[in-house]
This record gives structure tokens, C-alpha cells and sequence, in this order.
């Protein structure tokens, strides 16, 4: 959004904005309800964002940005909302594990069985993977979402988020190594979703 | 492994991250690219981590429910009818 409109969207722009719209719509919609953990706030999410954007597209000179324009407002439209919402700062975890699920799943007893690796990657749900994001505390996930889903360089993320670069880097290895942890105990749950021994027995034993 | 600057595998795993996410330097990603050719263990650890990212990427598009439909159209139908109607 480098330019301030200087007129309204004219009558002839209808047909154009809503076929774009409506092509990015899933995107749109699935990006805002990994932001806001919840169906009903990403609704209002991409609601507000459209209208944003309606407003604002007069200063949008070369309409083949559009794609990357109408995500950056709804993702800055994402950013404006929390910080309103959240009056308290919320407290990152004094630490957090570095965690490989590579690592765990590479153990030479699991090693015995195959390929544990590829054998986890073929039992991963989606759903296993909704709920290891949706897991994350705020300030993770909506790094781990703007890097990992919307594909944003960390210099544009530590901008759209105020923070320094560093911060950006620190938080999303932190991200995905708690994501990982998630995705590494959701599985020991389910037994490995394979015939693979848990670890833990084998090493008690 | 070959001579490059990227010397060890503990290296090129402290890069791993930044090498999938695209945020290496011209000079680095080439001699990532150059260690995940030459070493087994690195390259799978890459695949593994490619692939999971792209797990995470693949959760960035959801069906749309028919209300959401419906109530962008409206939003797009309000903001251009003219002024009056």
C-alpha cells in the first residue's frame, strides 16, 4: 500500500474487484482463520479486509498486485485488531525447548523399523497439523502464519509487526520447534499412527 | 561433503531454516544447495523439514462457508451502488 487514494473505486472496477476476490477467497479465508484461531473472527477478518481494500483501491496503480496488496491489508488489518484487542502484553515463554521431531523420530531404535520418518509424514493429518499451529501462543504463530502460509520475507514480517528481525527469527524457530513438539506428542498418543514401537518402552525395557 | 564455506553439517543445519524459507544470499543458498547434494543425512533432514513447511503452507486455503459468500458479495454490491439507491 504505497499510495493514498486520491479518488473513489469507480462503478466499472465492481466486476474486477469481485472475480478477484472471490478467486483468493479460500486463501484469504484460510490464512485469517490460521491468524485468528477461530472460523467466526476470521470471517470478520476477510469481511473487514475486503472493505479495506474496496476503499483503498484507487491507490492501487498496477492492478497485478493486487494478490499480495489484498494480503498485506489483511494481514495489517489482522496486526491493528490484535494490538486493540490485546491491552496486555502478552508474555513469551522464558523458554522453550529446541525440538527436532527429525531428530526424535531418527532414533536408531525407531531406526530398526523402516523409515520412521517418511512413515510419520504419511500418518500426518491435517488436522494434526490445525492443531499444533492453533496450539501456538499468539506471538508464534503469527510468525510461523505470516512466514509458513503467507510465504513473507522476515524483513516484511518484522515490519508488518513492529519488531526487530532478530525477533522475527527467534520467534519462529521457536514456533516451529513447539509446533514440532506438538506434532511429536499428538503422535505418541496415537501410538505412531504406525506398528512402530513407542520409544520410550523400547528404552525402559 | 565438498571444500565449501559450508563445512560442516551443523553449519548447513544452523542455515537449514533460512535456505527453505528463501532468505539466503545468492552465494549461501548456492553452497547449501551444493551440501544437500553431497550429504545423505542433511538432505533428508531438508526433505523432512520441506515438507512439513509445506503442510503448514497447505492450511493457508480453506472451503468457504456459503455466509462468508454471501456476505462479501453484499459488502461489494454496497460499496458500489451509487449514491441514492
Amino acid at each position: 500500500m504505497a499510495e493514498v487514494a486520491t479518488a473513489p473505486p469507480m462503478r466499472s472496477d465492481q466486476a474486477w474487484f469481485a472475480e478477484q476476490v472471490e478467486a483468493l477467497l479460500p486463501e484469504l479465508y484460510g490464512t485469517a482463520v490460521r491468524l485468528c484461531r477461530d472460523r467466526t473472527d476470521g470471517e470478520d477478518l476477510v469481511a473487514e479486509a475486503v472493505a479495506r481494500a474496496w476503499e483503498a483501491l484507487p491507490a492501487l496503480r498496477n492492478r497485478d498486485l493486487f494478490r499480495g496488496w489484498v494480503f498485506r491489508i489483511l494481514t495489517n488489518t489482522f496486526i491493528s485488531q490484535y494490538r486493540t484487542s490485546r491491552s496486555r502484553r502478552e508474555a513469551e515463554p522464558a523458554d522453550v525447548e529446541d525440538f527436532s521431531l527429525f531428530d526424535r523420530l531418527h532414533q536408531p531404535i525407531l531406526l530398526w523399523w523402516g523409515n520412521p520418518e517418511q512413515d510419520f509424514l504419511n500418518g500426518l493429518l491435517r488436522d494434526d497439523l490445525v492443531r499444533a499451529i492453533d496450539g501456538l501462543p499468539d506471538p508464534y504463530r503469527t510468525v510461523v502464519v505470516l512466514v509458513d502460509v503467507r510465504e513473507m520475507p522476515y524483513r516484511e514480517v518484522a515490519t508488518a509487526l513492529d519488531v526487530p528481525i532478530g525477533t522475527v527469527r527467534s520467534r519462529l524457530a521457536r514456533g516451529r520447534s513447539m509446533l514440532q513438539k506438538a506434532l511429536w506428542e499428538n503422535a505418541r498418543e496415537a501410538g505412531l499412527r504406525s506398528s512402530s514401537p513407542q520409544p520410550d518402552e523400547e528404552q525402559s525395557q | 561433503m565438498t571444500r565449501t564455506e559450508i563445512t560442516s553439517c551443523a553449519e548447513a543445519l544452523r542455515l537449514l531454516a533460512a535456505h527453505l524459507d528463501r532468505e539466503l544470499g545468492e552465494h549461501e543458498h548456492a553452497e547449501m544447495e551444493r551440501h544437500l547434494a553431497t550429504c545423505r543425512s542433511c538432505f533428508s533432514r531438508a526433505e523432512f523439514e520441506r515438507y512439513l513447511k509445506q503442510g503448514v503452507r497447505e492450511l493457508g486455503r480453506e472451503p468457504i462457508p456459503p455466509e462468508l459468500a454471501g456476505r462479501i458479495k453484499g459488502i461489494i454490491r454496497e460499496f458500489t451502488a451509487p449514491a441514492g439507491e
